[in-house]
C-alpha cells in the first residue's frame, strides 16, 4: 500500500486537511475521511454525476478526481450551498417543483445546477437539458428539475 | 483499485525522465477521465500515476489567426470552447469537446488525453485529423514531430516510445472559405460513446460553389481513427452536389472495418458511415456558407 | 364515494417533510452510514455464466494484511429444499440462500461467492482477487425459448414443472405453467371479422435506481443483530434475514436509512445477509456496498420475454376473443412476474372469450425482481400493439376501438375478479380531449402512438402510531420507506382528518423494532395502505380527543363533534375548541394521546392509464426522438398532485428508456458486456421533452379519500404507444424491444 499523502485545501470556505492514499478518490476522502457524504456514488466511473462537486470553478465528478490532486485547490459541496438561515434559491426551487423523489440525484443535479447557473445565469430549456445530461435521475423523467432550474434562474 | 504513487511532475522533463525510469507502470494523468476508471476497473495496471497538470507546456492554449493553434495536451474540453476565436476557426474540433461525456468530463477530459487513450471511438481524433493536426512528442532524445493521422497504432496504442509524452498539439491556422464539421451516431443524445463518428474539413472556392479540397476521417470502424485520405480526394476541385458528396461517402465506406460489439453492429456501423459522412462533409460545406 | 369532496389539505402541494435534509446532502442513505469499528465488506462474484464449483480455497485471502474475515456458503446455516415462509409468499429457501451465498453451483456471471470484509474497501477487493474457485464449466442458456427447448442445458437438477396442479417428474427449466380461462375461446375467434396474431420478443432490462445495494451489519455480544441499510420495507428484510441465517425474528432489528430508488429492485435482499454473516466472523460491524456492475450483475433485472398475442374482433369494432402465451424467463431461480402479467395482459378490455397461458423459465441470468408494474409492461406491449393494428384493419380510429371495449364496473377480468369503480374509460376520454391529440400530426416521418395500460396495485399490512403534542401539532411514526415523496402524502391524509396543515405534522420513518408491521413500499400501496392506517390513526386521535373535550366540558362523548380542526359539543352547552388548544390541555386531561391503527385493507383499485407519444424517425440512422408526450392516469384522488405528476413522469421515462435503448446485452458465453451506466443506455435529460401528466380522478371506493396506487402502470403503456407510434411514422410494426436504432435499420431493410 502507498504511503498517506497529505492533503490541505479548501472545502466550502474552509481550510481542510487530510490524509490519503492516491488511489482514493475525491469522493471516498469527502465520504470516507471527513463524513461529507452529500455527493453520492451512483456509480464510480464518471457517469451518474450523483458525485458531482465544484472544485476551481468548475464541475467535475468527484469520483474520476484523486484526492491527492486536489492539495492547494478549493472545491464547493452541496454542504456548502445553503445560508445558516436559508437554503439557496436552487435547493428552494427544487423543493418547490417536487423536483425530487427519492433524493439520491439531488445533490449532484444541485451543484450541477448551480455550476450551470453561475455560468449561465438565463439558459434556455435546452441548454438545462445538455447541461444536465451527465446527471442520471431515474425517478423524475427530468421534468420537475428542469422546470426548478429554470424556475432558479429567474429567482436569481 | 490497486495501490500506485502518486507524483506531481513539474517540468516536462521531469515527466519524461519519470517515464524512462519506471517503464510500462508509470501513466501520465491528464484529466483522468479514462485512466482513473481504466485502473479502477482493473483494465490498466500501474505503480505511478504522473500528473502533468502542474507543467507549464501541457496547459498552453494559444491561438493567433496567423500562425494557428497550439493545444496543450492536458487542456481540458471546456477550456477550449470557451474561446470565441477557436469556436470559429476550428469549429470541427469544438463539435468533439462538447460531446465528450457530459458537463462534468468536460471539466477534466483534455483532448490530449483523448489522443492517447488512442481509442478508436475517441471523439477527437477525426476532427484533429482532417484539421491537419501534428502532435508535439517530448522524449529522452528531444522533442519530435508527427502528423495526428500517424499517432494511433491500435486500441490504446501510439506511436509513443519509452519515455515519451505528448506535449501538445499543433494546428494550423485555418484557410480562406474553408471549415470543419464533426458528428457521431449515438442511440441517446449525449453520455455514450460512438457507434461510428465522422469529421471533415472543406475548402471551397470564392463562389463557395467548388470544393478545393477536403479531408475525411472515422472514428469507431477500425482498431485506429482512420484517414479516409482517397475519400477526401475524390473531392477535389468538384462542384459541389449530391452525387459527388455520395460518392465521397462510399468510398468511405470502403475503408472501415468496423465489427460488432455491445455499442453497434458492423453492417450497423458500415451504414451509418456512409450517413455520417454525408452529414459532416455537407455540415461543413454549410458552414463555409453561413460564414460571412 | 362519488360525490366531489372539498378538502383543506389533500389535493395541496406542501413541501415535502424530508425536503430540506435532501436538498442539502444532509439526510443519510444506507451507504452514508458510519459508525466506529467499522470494517468493509466486498463480494466476489462469478466470471461465468454456468457453472459447477469445485472447489473454493480462501486461505490466500485472509492470510492477506488488513483481511478480518471470509465467508462463503459454508457459513449459511444448511439450506434444504424446504419452503421459507416470507409472509408474502413462500420461497425455496436453497434458492434463496444460493443466490446469497453459490453453494454448489453458479448460475449466471456476478452470482456472489464469497465475501471479503477488511480495514478498506480497497484491501477488501484485493483480496476477493486472492480467493481460488475452480470451475467445472456449463453450457448456459440465455434466452427463454431457447431454454423450454427439451436438450436445453439445465440450471436446475431437481426442478420439474408444476403444471396447472400437476407436477411433472422430469427436469426442465420451465418452473411452472398456469392459464386463465374465460368464456369459449374457439368460438370467440369463430365469430371475428378480423383475426391479427403476432409475436413479441421483449429484453432484459434493469429498474436502474442510482444507488446501488448497501448494507451495514452489527452482532451485539447479547445475539442481537442490526442491520443498516436501503431497503423498500425493513420488515421484508427482517424476515429473509431471519430464514437466511434461521435466526429469530426477535433478534433481529432492521433499521431502514434513506433510500435512493428501488422500483421493485430492493425488495429481494443480495448483500444484507451476507454484511450478517462477516460481522458475526469479525465480530465488527461491517459495511457492504455493491459497485455499479454488481448492481447490474448480480441483482434483480426484470425479465426479458417471448410472448404471441392473437386477438378477434367484428366489422364494428367489438374484440370476441384474446388469446396469449406469456413465456418469461425468471433468471437463475424460479419466480418470474408471468402471474401479474397474465393478470394484466388483457385487463384494460371486456372481452367475452380469452385464454392466457403463461410459463416461468429459468436462465443463466440473476434471479429477476420487481419492477414497476412487473409483467404487465411486457405483456401491454404485445396486446397494445395488436389491438392498434385491429384498429387499422377495421378503420376505426385506436383511441375509438379501445372506447368501445374498454372494462368498466361489474366486468370481470380475464382471471377473475369483477372491478369496482374504475377509471379507465375517463382516461381515454382525457386523451382524446388533450390538445396534443387533437393536435395536427402529419409531417414525413412523424408519428403518433397511443396504448394504454393496467396495473392491480395492491393492499397489504401496514401500521401507524400518532403522538399528539402540546402545541397541536402530531408526531406521526410509520414503517413504509420514503422512496418519492410518501412522508408527505402519508402525513398529509392525518392532516386532513385532524384539519391541521400538513406542516403540523412531524412523519418519522422508523426501524422493525418501533412499530407494528408494516409490508413493502411497492406495488403501488404505500399512499394507499400507510397512508389508510393514518388516516384511521389519525380518526383514533379524534375519538381519544372528543372525549378529553367532554371530560373538560362535562358532556357526554357523544355529544363532542369534530369538523374542520374544531371540537363543539352539540345538544345545549355551548363550547367550541380547536384542535390545536385541545392539545394543550391533554395533561389536565389525563394525559398524553396516542393514536394507532394498523391496517390491510382489501380495496386496492386498480390504476389505468393512456398515453400519448409523437416521435419523429431518423430514417438514415434508425434513431426515434420523442417530440412530446402525455400521459393520462387515474389516481382515484391525488393526495399531493406534485408527486403523482412525478411518479407519472418518472415510469413514463422509464418505459421510454425500455421501449427505445434499454437491455442487457451478452455474448456467447453468456456475460452481460454492458454492465454500466454508460452502456446501459438509460434516458438522460437531453433524450427527453417535458412529459405532460394529466391526473383523472375517479375515487377509489375501496380507500376514505379515494386514493388508487400511482407509481406502478405508468411504465406500462410506453413501449406500445411508442411502437404504434412508429408505425405510424414509417408504415412498419416493430415487435421486438427495445426499438434501438440498428433494430429500426434491419427493419426497414437498410442493413
Ligand atoms: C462518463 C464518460 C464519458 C465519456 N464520453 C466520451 C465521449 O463521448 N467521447 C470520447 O471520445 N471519450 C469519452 N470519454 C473518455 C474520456 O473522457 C476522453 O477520452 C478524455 O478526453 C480523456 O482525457 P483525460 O484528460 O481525462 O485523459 P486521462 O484519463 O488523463 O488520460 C488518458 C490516457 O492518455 C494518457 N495520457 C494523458 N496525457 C498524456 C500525455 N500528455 N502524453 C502521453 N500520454 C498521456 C494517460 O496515461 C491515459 O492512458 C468518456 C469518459 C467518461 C468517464
Ligand atoms: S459516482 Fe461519480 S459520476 Fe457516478
Ligand atoms: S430522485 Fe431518485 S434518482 Fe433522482
Amino acid at each position: 500500500m502507498a504511503r498517506k499523502s497529505h492533503v490541505q485545501t479548501t472545502i466550502n470556505d474552509e481550510t481542510v486537511e487530510f490524509l490519503c492514499e492516491p488511489r482514493q478518490s475525491l469522493l471516498e476522502v469527502l465520504r470516507d475521511e471527513l463524513h461529507l457524504t452529500g455527493a453520492k456514488e451512483g456509480c464510480n466511473n464518471g457517469n451518474c454525476g450523483a458525485c458531482s462537486v465544484i472544485l476551481d470553478g468548475r464541475l467535475v465528478n468527484s469520483c474520476l478526481v484523486l484526492g491527492v490532486e486536489t492539495d492547494g485547490k478549493s472545491m464547493e459541496t452541496i454542504e456548502g450551498l445553503a445560508d445558516p438561515d436559508k437554503l439557496h434559491p436552487i435547493q428552494d426551487a427544487f423543493l418547490e417543483n417536487a423536483a425530487l423523489q427519492c433524493g439520491i440525484c439531488t445533490p449532484g443535479f444541485i451543484m450541477s445546477a448551480k455550476a450551470l447557473l453561475d455560468n449561465n445565469p438565463n439558459p434556455t430549456e435546452h441548454e438545462v437539458r445538455y447541461w444536465l445530461a451527465g446527471n442520471l435521475c431515474r425517478c423524475t423523467g427530468y421534468d420537475k428539475i428542469v422546470r426548478a432550474v429554470l424556475d432558479a434562474a429567474e429567482a436569481t | 483499485m490497486q495501490s500506485f504513487e502518486y507524483i506531481d511532475a513539474k517540468t516536462v522533463s521531469e515527466a519524461v525522465a519519470l517515464l524512462d525510469e519506471k517503464g510500462d507502470q508509470a501513466r501520465l494523468l491528464a484529466g483522468g477521465t479514462d485512466l482513473i476508471v481504466q485502473a479502477r476497473e482493473g483494465r490498466r495496471s500501474l505503480d505511478w500515476m504522473i500528473d502533468i497538470k502542474s507543467i507549464p507546456e501541457v496547459n498552453e492554449l494559444a491561438y493567433d489567426s496567423e500562425t494557428g493553434l497550439t493545444l496543450g495536451a492536458a487542456v481540458p474540453c471546456y477550456q477550449i470552447y470557451a474561446v470565441e476565436a477557436i469556436c470559429e476557426a476550428y469549429p470541427g474540433l469544438v463539435d468533439a469537446t462538447k460531446i465528450i461525456g457530459g458537463t462534468a468530463i468536460q471539466g477534466r477530459a483534455a483532448v490530449g488525453g483523448n489522443l492517447c487513450n488512442a481509442s478508436p471511438a475517441a471523439d477527437c481524433i477525426p476532427p484533429l485529423i482532417v484539421l491537419n493536426a501534428t502532435c508535439v512528442i517530448a522524449g529522452p532524445n528531444g522533442e519530435r514531430e508527427i502528423p495526428v493521422e500517424d499517432f494511433c497504432t491500435g486500441p490504446g496504442q501510439t506511436v509513443l516510445a519509452k519515455g515519451e509524452m505528448l506535449v501538445s498539439l499543433k494546428l494550423p491556422a485555418p484557410q480562406q472559405n474553408s471549415s470543419s464539421f464533426y458528428l457521431r451516431f449515438i442511440p441517446r443524445n449525449e453520455m455514450d460513446i460512438a457507434v461510428v463518428g465522422a469529421g471533415a474539413s472543406v475548402v471551397l472556392d470564392d463562389a463557395k460553389q467548388r470544393i478545393v479540397s477536403a479531408r475525411i476521417a472515422l472514428g469507431a470502424v477500425a482498431p485506429t481513427p482512420l484517414f479516409a485520405e482517397d475519400a477526401g480526394a475524390l473531392l477535389t476541385d468538384k462542384e459541389i452536389s449530391d452525387d459527388v458528396i455520395d460518392e465521397a461517402a462510399q468510398a468511405a465506406q470502403a475503408i472501415a472495418r468496423p465489427i460488432s460489439d455491445m455499442r453497434g453492429t458492423a453492417e450497423q456501423r458500415t451504414h451509418l458511415v456512409g450517413v455520417l459522412t454525408r452529414r459532416a462533409l455537407n455540415g461543413a460545406i454549410q458552414r463555409v456558407r453561413e460564414a460571412a | 364515494m362519488s360525490e366531489k369532496k372539498e378538502y383543506k389539505v389533500i389535493g395541496t402541494r406542501p413541501i415535502r417533510h424530508d425536503g430540506v435534509d435532501k436538498v442539502t446532502g444532509r439526510a443519510i442513505y444506507g451507504a452514508d452510514f458510519q459508525i466506529t469499528g467499522l470494517l468493509h465488506g466486498r463480494v466476489l462474484r462469478s466470471p461465468h455464466a454456468h457453472a459447477r464449483i469445485v472447489s473454493i480455497d480462501t486461505s490466500h485471502a485472509e492470510a492477506y494484511p488488513g483481511v478480518k474475515g471470509v465467508v462463503t456458503a459454508q457459513d449459511l446455516p444448511a439450506a434444504e429444499d424446504k419452503m421459507a415462509d416470507l409472509g408474502e409468499g413462500a420461497v425455496n429457501l436453497k434458492y434463496l440462500c444460493d443466490n446469497i451465498l453459490a453453494s454448489d453451483k453458479v448460475l449466471y456471471k456476478g452470482h456472489a461467492i464469497a465475501a471479503v470484509a477488511a480495514t478498506s474497501p480497497h484491501i477488501a477487493e484485493e483480496a476477493c482477487e486472492l480467493i481460488d474457485v475452480e470451475y467445472e464449466l456449463l453450457p448456459p442458456v440465455l434466452e427463454v425459448r431457447e431454454a423450454m427447448e427439451p436438450d436445453a442445458p439445465i440450471l436446475h437438477e431437481n426442478l420439474t414443472t408444476s403444471s396447472l396442479g400437476d407436477e411433472d417428474d422430469k427436469p426442465t427449466n420451465i418452473a411452472s405453467h398456469l392459464q386463465h380461462k374465460k368464456g369459449d375461446i374457439e368460438k370467440g375467434f369463430d365469430e371475428a371479422d378480423v383475426v391479427i396474431e403476432r409475436g413479441f420478443v421483449t429484453g432484459t432490462v434493469h429498474q436502474g435506481y442510482i444507488e446501488p445495494h448497501n448494507a451495514t451489519a452489527h452482532y451485539n455480544q447479547d445475539g442481537q443483530l442490526t442491520v443498516w441499510c436501503s431497503t423498500q420495507g425493513a420488515f421484508t428484510v427482517r424476515e429473509q434475514l431471519a430464514e437466511i441465517l434461521q435466526y429469530p425474528v426477535s433478534k433481529i432489528k432492521v433499521v431502514p436509512l434513506e433510500i435512493g430508488g428501488g422500483f421493485g429492485g430492493k425488495i429481494n435482499v443480495y448483500i444484507k445477509p451476507v454484511a450478517a454473516l462477516l460481522a458475526k466472523k469479525t465480530g465488527k460491524p461491517v459495511k457492504v456496498l455493491m459497485n455499479r456492475a454488481d448492481v447490474f450483475e448480480g441483482t434483480g433485472p426484470t425479465p426479458a420475454s417471448y410472448i404471441t398475442i392473437k386477438m378477434g374482433a367484428k366489422k364494428d369494432g367489438k374484440i370476441t376473443a384474446a388469446q396469449t402465451s406469456l413465456a418469461f424467463e425468471a433468471g437463475a431461480y424460479p419466480g418470474s412476474p408471468v402471474g401479474a402479467g397474465a393478470m394484466c395482459v388483457f385487463a384494460p378490455y371486456n372481452i367475452e372469450n380469452v385464454l392466457i397461458d403463461g410459463y416461468d423459465v429459468v436462465v443463466n441470468k440473476p434471479k429477476s425482481a420487481p419492477y414497476r408494474a412487473p409483467g404487465a409492461t411486457n405483456a401491454a406491449f404485445g396486446t397494445e400493439t395488436v389491438v392498434d393494428e385491429l384498429a387499422e384493419e377495421l378503420n376505426i380510429d385506436p383511441l375509438e376501438l379501445r372506447l368501445m371495449n374498454g372494462a368498466k364496473e361489474g366486468d370481470r377480468r380475464p382471471d377473475g375478479p369483477v372491478y369496482p369503480r374504475i377509471g379507465f374509460i375517463e382516461t381515454l376520454e382525457a386523451a382524446k380531449e388533450h390538445p396534443h391529440y387533437t393536435s395536427a400530426n402529419g409531417k414525413k416521418y412523424h408519428g403518433r402512438g397511443i396504448a394504454s395500460g393496467f396495473w392491480f396495485n395492491i393492499g397489504l399490512e401496514s401500521s401507524v402510531t400518532i403522538n399528539v403534542n402540546p402545541d397541536g401539532t402530531i408526531n406521526l411514526v410509520e414503517g413504509s420507506t420514503d422512496i418519492g415523496g410518501t412522508r408527505a402524502s402519508i402525513a398529509m391524509q392525518a392532516a386532513e382528518v385532524l384539519g391541521i396543515p400538513a406542516e403540523s405534522v412531524n412523519p418519522t420513518v422508523v426501524d422493525t423494532n418501533s412499530i407494528g408491521y408494516t409490508a413493502v413500499t411497492g406495488g403501488s400501496r404505500t399512499t394507499y395502505a400507510t397512508g389508510y392506517a393514518a388516516y384511521e390513526a389519525a380518526q383514533d386521535v379524534v375519538k381519544q380527543m372528543k372525549a378529553r373535550a367532554a371530560k373538560l366540558w362535562e358532556v357526554d362523548e357523544d355529544n363532542v363533534q369534530f369538523a374542520d380542526g374544531e371540537f363543539s359539543s352539540i345538544n345545549g352547552k355551548e363550547e367550541q375548541m380547536s384542535f390545536r388548544d385541545l392539545s394543550g390541555k391533554l395533561s389536565q386531561t389525563g394525559g398524553p394521546v396516542v393514536g394507532r391503527a394498523t391496517m390491510d385493507p382489501a380495496g386496492a383499485g386498480g390504476a389505468f392509464a393512456t398515453h400519448v407519444v409523437d416521435v419523429e424517425v431518423d430514417v438514415e440512422t434508425g434513431k426515434v426522438e420523442i417530440l412530446r408526450y402525455t400521459a393520462t392516469q387515474d389516481a382515484g384522488k391525488a393526495i399531493h398532485p406534485s408527486y403523482v405528476e412525478g411518479q407519472i413522469q418518472g415510469g413514463v421515462v422509464q418505459g421510454i428508456g425500455w421501449a427505445l435503448n434499454e437491455e442487457y446485452i451478452y455474448n456467447a458465453e453468456g456475460e452481460m458486456t454492458n454492465a454500466s451506466f454508460l452502456d446501459y443506455r438509460m434516458p438522460t435529460c437531453l433524450d427527453l421533452p417535458m412529459i405532460d401528466a394529466v391526473i383523472v380522478e375517479v375515487p377509489n371506493p375501496g380507500h376514505p379519500y379515494g386514493v388508487r396506487g400511482v407509481g406502478e402502470v405508468p411504465i406500462v403503456p410506453p413501449p406500445a404507444a411508442i411502437a404504434n407510434a412508429i408505425y405510424d411514422a414509417i408504415g412498419i410494426r416493430m415487435t421486438e424491444l427495445p426499438m434501438s436504432p440498428d433494430r429500426l435499420l434491419k427493419a426497414m431493410g437498410k442493413i
